[in-house]
């Protein structure tokens, strides 16, 4: 058994799936066959439903990755194997040869810029050109150059060797070989993603014309880093199109080509690429065809209503058979819209066609070379019971390798693959982790000595800031007792120099003067703390992001502020004072709140990762939904997972079962909870460090829809589905989708009705092939690889009918249907022995939980998480976690997945010995405190809190309020200290003085210092 | 690191305004997780700008102090900037909606100094922002190279 696990694919899944395990004690591999870790979300502009950009909240992620001490990043290096079994696998990884030597290069770009040689960019999804050594996007990681061999003239021709000539670093290596290297671990995590449809094998879309493209590189043009620079223009000719068109499906839903499954992503990218090319340029038209749009996620709908009426997106209900190209060159489609049933043509300037998600090359390599069970469309198979264990123990996947799905499901995936990794190895956490260690910090001298580092970055600063120029100004400036240049004060023989100049010159503060603190400071805090500085001490001046990038044909002025921007970061670190993280230590228990199939599952993968759970259930029994059910959608037994998941909970010594039970009381923070939990009337107290929230939701019940209540024939799809576990004599059923959703009342879909009652339409049609079934539906929303199950339905005769949403059907007497076939165009009659009403979830009794915890709920009041993307079980709150229904509707394996994501969330804190706080935190001076409480209102967090505080004044003695702020929940934004009517308030690190500091320094008498003669300039 | 950026440059360049003598001293507030971003984000893709502001890093602009504000007049500030994440996206959950509360405040107290509105401007810039940001300073620089020099300057500070 080793305590180590290797991660295949640097994409976002493999980037969530090793830091949850880094985290939670385990050494980890991640494996990523490009230079760059980021996947394809690297690519995106920005991300549905939030329209967040994609690259801010990816890049933290990246940053974090290449830093973590417990993660071994193998980037540009492919899995050649997997062997062994679960507990000691050997994994043969292949490290392709970059011809840089990555321990050396910084990452300036130098040898880009001046690599003669152009090669289509991949990044930009080859609308332009990159060079032929390269770092893929400017927020790589690692931020190496890469010689792209089979480009390269020095590689393939032996002309050239510009870029060994121009490095600084002397990083370049035309030497370097593949080297095979084999890594000993307990489990594996696959993450290989997918790959994007290539349209070129359907020629009738004529992805031969250069303004037919796709709809990644669509997303690049949209992107300010992109080809154009967020311009949307045609590729023939560079013009600014006036008439876009979308084509959905284009290599989904698509059985003649074998892509019978829908990638679940390409209706809600398309309307997000829409509404970003619209509010570029407003003037656009855009038409997306589709078949059905499917917008089943949390805010999907809202999103895809706002597409239509905000922004006037059309949408039509279409699948043109092909684009045609006339001998101008210009493009146009003729289509039938379905819903009116018209033949229409319409000349478009540029058509988008909505590519799916392909299995990619290495899931499928992998899976052959090392025996993994693939499913029926390439993806690696699992089950709706456990959603991320392959064919072979021990092995794990998550994200698009299991099956197309977006980013949140796939967060949450990998993160639950993490929770299965880290249960089976959980005797051996800790065991293969490093911890930094550094030496004691120097006493602090009462006198500001500050070192000041000036950077040339190369040419990036050097060519346009007059570098030695800076440096001169610096030492005149007061606290200064050194300065000197550096050609790159973040390569590894920097850090060496800074250290030896803190001891020599006996500093105690330290500027360097370089690039943005948002990706650097570590760096040199790290550095600082190495050289026994607090790293508090430290400040970055940022005069190339800001200053030489930005001025570049103003060399003078760049220069002035470039002085400037050192002077303000010098006074303000002479103010500096050290600040510690304090440790605090932890509640390593867990409460996992809903004894539903999420809740079960929550709480067997944190006492399977060793720590011990309470598990609150309000009824009498464990089991939720999955009791109410009699089939689940692959045929098997409900009652067969509930027993398991019983009898495991049962015999799990760690867990805990509350019934009967309400949880009425909770206090505290992160890693430190106390609370009561009443139990059949006996309060019982609790504490614990995490806690998950898995209380679920309730089926709607649609009081006075479609005659519901008063006729018996009228039921709801929940009810059908308890009658289905002894079957139906009825022989005509007719089904009503989105009843109770969609709609003004409840705007949100319900995301499981749709493959609900196609999954029942089957079992009656199974039963009863005789039996007439009509589902009459809106969209049909069965995504991903439950599309499948839509194509057994109509298969088996089940009659599906397309009704509009102004024009609901009809139910009479319980029994007779009418219905709009908005296709065909007319009224349909159906005589009905069963009416059923899908109708979706709604939230269950989330408002008392929300107080409880002072977590949030959104519109519907389903718990909200802290980001709809990268965190989708978290809350902001630190140390609670959400999964299940509670957050918004969903299946029953995309539950248990999120249930194991929570585990995972929930062990990453369980697993420390203490909590580390933050050190930049806010404090409160207790002399000068009102008592008014406005920082307690005003703090998200709840940090701040009144006391009753004894005070002695001239003689008397009285009781006051006073603040106190706990550093264990501050996050050091600093807002208290902004509101504080009193100034009693010190945002540590960004107090008052230290910003006031930074003002007065603004150019203070910049001009008037003199420059020295002596004085060379440094030309690199 | 592609050519069209080399392109970006010289079309930039010809667009910054011309260096005719005195020019503003702007101070921009900006918070570490999404305004300041979008300055990180000018640099990364060379969008040119004039010279004339300092950026003030904050954590969150929650944390800007109307104090402060005065206290950049005061020293000297032709322009001050109170910049932050987008409603809705601060990292401290609700740190910019309090801006906009105290903003409205601000706005008030300068107007009643006699601040041209010019001189404070709030504005929400993400972190991918790069060109907005760089146009927000130039656009400032101009607005306030015809206003002249604060009219809270200090006797003596250029």
């Amino acid at each position: 058994m080793k305590g180590s696990v290797a991660v295949v694919g640097g994409g976002i899944a493999g980037i969530q799936a090793a830091l949850d395990l880094a985290d939670s004690g385990f050494k980890t591999y991640l494996i990523e066959s490009r230079p760059s870790i980021g996947g394809v979300m690297s690519q995106l502009d920005k991300t549905f439903p939030t329209n967040d950009c994609a690259m801010c909240i990816l890049s933290p992620k990246l940053v974090e990755t290449g830093r973590h001490p417990n993660i071994e990043l193998l980037s540009y290096s492919d899995v050649k194997s997997i062997s062994g079994k679960a507990g000691d696998f050997k994994v043969k990884v292949v490290k392709k040869a970059r011809y840089v030597d990555d321990a050396k290069c910084t990452g300036c770009g130098t040898c880009t810029e001046k690599c003669p040689t152009k090669v289509l960019d991949e990044y930009n999804a080859g609308m332009s050109k990159r060079k032929a050594i390269y770092i893929p996007f400017a927020q790589a990681i690692p931020r190496v150059a890469t010689i792209d061999a089979a480009k390269c003239m020095y590689l393939t021709k032996g002309k050239c060797g510009v870029c060994k000539k121009v490095c600084g670093p002397k990083a370049v290596d035309y030497e370097q070989k593949d080297k095979e290297i084999e890594l000993d671990v307990g489990s594996v995590i696959l993450a290989t993603g997918f790959k994007p449809f290539d349209p070129s094998a359907l020629s009738q879309y004529r992805f031969d014309h250069p303004d037919v493209i796709t709809s990644l590189q669509f997303e690049r043009l949209l992107s300010a880093s992109g080809p154009t620079q967020g311009h949307v223009t045609k590729q023939s000719d560079g013009k600014v199109p006036q008439k876009v068109a979308f084509i959905q499906c284009v290599g989904s839903r698509n059985p003649r080509i074998d892509r019978k499954h829908c990638s679940s992503v390409c209706c809600m990218y398309a309307t997000k690429e829409s509404i970003i090319a619209k509010e570029h340029d407003p003037e656009l038209d855009i038409t997306i065809f589709h078949i059905d749009i499917r917008a089943f996620g949390k805010n999907f709908e809202e999103f895809y209503n706002r597409a239509q009426k905000e922004y006037g997106i059309k949408y039509i209900n279409s699948r043109p058979p092909e684009v045609i190209v006339d001998a101008k060159n210009s493009l146009s489609m003729k289509y039938e819209d379905f819903n009116s049933g018209e033949l229409k043509t319409e000349n478009y300037d540029l058509i988008v066609l909505s590519i799916g998600l392909d299995p990619s090359d290495s899931t499928q390599g992998i899976a052959r070379s090392s025996g993994i069970a693939l499913d029926d469309f390439g993806n690696i198979a699992t089950s709706i019971a456990n959603p991320v264990e392959t064919s072979v123990p021990g092995i794990y996947v998550c994200g698009v390798a299991q099956g197309p799905k977006d980013i949140p499901d796939t967060v949450a995936q990998a993160s639950a693959a993490a929770s299965k990794a880290a249960s089976l190895l959980s005797k051996e956490r800790g065991t293969q982790i490093k911890e930094r260690k550094f030496p004691e910090e120097k006493k602090l001298s009462p006198d500001p000595r500050v070192g000041v580092f000036v950077c040339h970055c190369g040419i990036n600063i050097g060519s346009v800031v007059n570098v030695p120029n800076v440096v001169e100004y610096a030492k005149t400036l007061p606290y200064v007792a050194h300065a000197q240049e550096m050609l790159y004060a973040c390569s590894s023989d920097s850090q060496v120099t800074i250290k030896e100049a803190i001891a020599k010159n006996n500093l105690n503060r330290v500027v360097v003067a370089s690039c943005t603190p948002r990706t650097h400071e570590p760096l040199f805090q790290n550095t600082c703390r190495e050289a026994g500085l607090n790293p508090y001490l430290f400040e970055l001046a940022n005069i190339r992001e800001h200053c030489s990038w930005v001025h570049m044909k103003e060399k003078e002025k760049a220069t002035a502020k470039a002085k400037g921007i050192v002077q303000m970061a010098v006074a303000k670190s002479a103010l500096f004072q050290p600040l510690y993280k304090q440790q605090v230590s932890l509640i390593n228990k867990a409460l996992v709140l809903g004894g539903g199939v999420a809740g079960m599952t929550a709480a067997l993968d944190i006492a399977e990762n060793g720590y011990n759970v309470t598990l609150v259930e309000k009824e009498k029994e464990l089991g939720g939904m999955l009791r109410e059910m009699t089939e689940l959608y692959n045929g098997k037994k409900p009652e067969e997972v509930l027993k398991g998941l019983l009898r495991k909970v049962s015999e799990n010594k760690n867990i805990t079962v509350l019934n009967e039970a309400k949880l009425e009381k909770v206090e505290g923070y992160l890693g430190n909870f106390k609370g009561i939990v009443n139990a059949r009337g006996k309060e019982i107290p609790v504490d614990f460090g995490a806690a998950v929230i898995a209380t679920g939701a309730r089926n709607f019940e649609p009081a006075g829809l479609f005659g519901y209540g008063k006729d018996s024939n009228v039921i709801t799809q929940a009810q059908l589905e308890k009658m289905l576990g002894k079957g139906t004599s009825a022989n005509t059923i007719t089904m009503i989708q989105c009843v109770g959703a969609r709609n003004k009342e409840r705007e949100y879909c319900g995301r499981t009705c749709c493959t609900d009652a196609v999954k029942n339409a089957i079992r009656i049609k199974k039963a009863n092939s005789k039996a007439s079934v009509y589902v009459l539906y809106r969209d049909m929303r069965t995504y991903g690889v439950n599309e499948k199950l839509y194509e057994n339905a109509r298969d088996l005769g089940v009659i599906f009918i397309k009704y509009d949403v102004e024009r609901q059907p009809i139910v009479q007497n319980g029994s007779v249907v009418t219905v709009h076939d908005s296709m065909l165009n007319e009224d349909i009659e159906i005589a009905s022995d069963l009416v059923v009403l899908s109708t979706p979830l709604v939230a269950g009794e989330n408002e008392e939980i929300n107080q409880l915890f002072k977590i949030p709920l959104d519109k519907n009041k389903f718990f909200l998480e802290a980001h709809p993307k990268l965190r989708p079980v978290d809350f902001a709150t630190d140390g609670v976690f959400l999964c299940g229904s509670a957050q918004a509707p969903k299946l029953m394996d995309e539950a248990i997945s999120q249930a194991s994501a929570a585990a995972s969330r929930a062990c990453t804190i369980l697993s420390r010995e203490f909590i580390e706080t933050e050190g930049a935190v806010s404090v409160v001076n207790e002399a000068k405190c009102i008592g008014c409480g406005t920082c307690v209102t005003m703090c998200p967090y709840n940090a701040p809190s009144l006391y009753d505080a004894t005070v002695k004044a001239e003689e008397v003695t009285y009781t006051t309020k006073k603040s106190k702020i706990n550093p264990a929940a501050c996050k050091g934004c600093g807002s208290c200290a902004a509101a504080c009517p009193a100034g009693a308030i010190i945002a540590q690190h960004f107090s008052s003085k230290e910003i006031g500091e930074a003002i007065d320094a603004f150019d203070k008498g910049v001009k008037s210092i003199s420059i020295g003669k002596d004085m060379v300039e440094v030309t690199v | 690191m592609n050519d069209s950026i080399s392109d970006g440059i010289s079309a930039e360049a010809a667009a910054a305004p011309k260096t005719d003598g005195w020019e503003p001293k702007i101070v921009a507030f900006c918070c570490n997780w999404c305004s300041y971003g979008g300055a990180d984000s000018a640099g990364m893709g060379r969008f040119q700008q004039p010279a004339s502001a300092r950026i003030i890093r904050v954590m969150c602009s929650g944390r800007i102090d109307p104090l402060h504000v005065f206290n950049a007049f005061l020293e000297g500030a032709d322009a001050v900037l109170v910049t932050g994440c987008h409603i809705g996206d601060c990292h401290y959950v609700n740190g910019n909606d309090k801006t906009k509360i105290k903003y409205k405040y601000l706005e008030n107290v300068a107007h009643e100094l006699g601040i041209e509105k010019e001189r404070l401007q709030l504005n929400w810039i993400s972190a991918s922002e790069g060109e907005k940001f760089a146009n927000f300073i130039r656009d400032v620089t101009e607005q306030i190279k015809k206003l002249g020099p604060s009219p809270l300057k200090p006797a003596g500070v250029v």
